[in-house]
């Protein structure tokens, strides 16, 4: 009788799993879906932009700059003991351009944004906000969750590539104005090591798509949140540990296809 | 509510600094191009017969100290020999003897093949912009598996003349 008890949690656990992707498909759908209102849209995304993007660029700087640090003075460490220092330039943008700047950047992105995203959100819909928009005939999908989901998808690019700049000027700032490394060893291995198709602009592919799901899961929690207090902090928690878990299963797999075959 | 202007502003300065990010990962850091740099100094040529791994922006050192970088990589069309460009700061060094001796060495074991000249002993005529220093006055890259081939081949026929009195095998 206890299997059968579990084996039929198991079965709701599918069912409101997946009734709870294919209502967050629905939401996505309905909110991007349509005739787009390029004046009011575009200033409404500009202000969305800032609240994800430019109130996270601090966070995101400073880590990179530590990350990058610490990447440093680890590689260089290691480096040593085989006298291959100067391969540490290498080392440095290798790692923080293919994993470290996307899925660092995105579990930051994640825990700073994400979680405000949807406590944001959420409140609106406790407060009836978004039901009185409905009856004063403003679709709140297109007018609340269209902006941030785009802002969302916009920053978390430009963020990586931020981190991943910081991060080698940090590198680069232990690594040879600490420890000494030739500058042109340095950058010579590292360019040398770096393709820009291969692991530049396949960082930025990962850093879109994380974007974008952890986006798109943080206005689904904050839409779909209970409306009471308890209901937003459980969905900003939902939302933080379901993006953070997204994020480093989908890594896997995007590195299985970019880097799997070389 | 923050002013629009203020917001709009930081955006703007949000993505300039995306847009530069991208260009330093382009430039310096996947070395898309390299033509914005121009190396500091008077270019001297070497011819080597064979130049390992040596890379472009390696270093050139007298006795050790670094003096220049090598700036461009080619090869010679009738005589395919390597032509390495290197480009030599005058404010460390300006009166190199045009008899100079470049060597192509490894740092360590694992390291990276830099340039290391050792000067000659004219005292009337010095290296200049343009000036060649010849394959006869330089030393080619040690490859590790030519050495170790060497070797073996070495051994093979010191064992074959050493079985050549009695190999008579059936």
């Amino acid at each position: 009788m206890i299997t059968m008890k579990r084996l039929q949690l198991l079965g709701r656990t599918g069912f409101s799993f997946m009734g709870d992707v294919g209502r967050a498909t629905i939401i996505l759908y309905h909110s991007l879906i349509g005739k787009p209102d390029w004046v009011n849209g575009f200033t409404r995304l500009v202000q969305q932009i800032y609240f994800v993007g430019v109130l996270s660029f601090v966070i995101i700087a400073l880590s990179a700059l530590f990350i990058g640090m610490v990447l440093g003075l680890q590689g260089y460490t290691i480096l040593n003991k085989f006298g291959a220092e100067h391969a540490l330039g290498q080392l440095i943008a290798l790692s923080l351009v293919r994993e470290l700047g996307p899925v660092v950047g995105a579990l930051l992105f994640a825990g700073r944004a994400g979680s405000a995203l949807t406590a944001e959100i959420g409140l609106m819909k406790t407060t009836e906000q978004l039901s009185s928009m409905e009856m004063m005939g403003v679709d709140p999908l297109r007018r609340i969750i269209a902006p941030r989901f785009w802002a969302g998808q916009i920053s978390m690019p430009v963020l990586a590539l931020i981190f991943n700049c910081v991060a080698i000027l940090g590198g680069y700032m232990v690594g040879v104005e600490w420890l000494g490394v030739d500058n042109g060893a340095f950058w010579a291995n590292m360019q040398s090591a770096v393709d820009f198709h291969a692991d530049v602009v396949n960082g930025i592919i990962k850093s879109v798509v994380f974007g974008t799901v952890i986006t798109w899961i943080a206005v689904f929690q904050g839409i779909d949140c209970q409306p009471t207090a308890e209901g937003i902090g459980r969905s900003t928690t939902k939302t933080v540990v379901y993006a953070s878990l997204a994020v480093l299963g989908l890594d896997f797999f995007l590195t299985a296809v970019m880097f799997g075959d070389t | 509510m923050m002013k629009m202007r203020t917001v709009e502003i930081t955006v703007g300065a949000l993505m300039i600094a995306g847009i530069l990010s991208l260009l330093m990962l382009a430039l310096q850091v996947s070395g898309l191009s390299n033509f914005f740099r121009e190396e500091p100094g008077y270019k001297v040529k070497a011819e080597f017969s064979n130049i390992g791994s040596l890379k472009v922006r390696a270093k050139v050192s007298i006795g050790g100290v670094v003096v220049g970088r090598v700036t461009e990589i080619g090869l010679e069309s009738d005589t395919f020999n390597a032509v390495v460009w290197m480009a030599i700061d005058p404010k460390r060094v300006n009166n190199l003897p045009i008899d100079t001796h470049a060597s192509i060495l490894t740092a360590g074991l694992l390291g990276d093949n830099y340039i290391s000249l050792t000067p000659g002993f004219s005292e009337t005529q010095f290296l200049k912009e343009g000036d060649i220093i010849p394959l006869g006055s330089t030393d080619s890259a040690v490859i590790l598996e030519q050495l170790i081939s060497k070797f073996l081949a070495g051994q093979a026929s010191t064992n074959n003349k050493s079985d050549q009195p009695g190999g008579e095998h059936p």
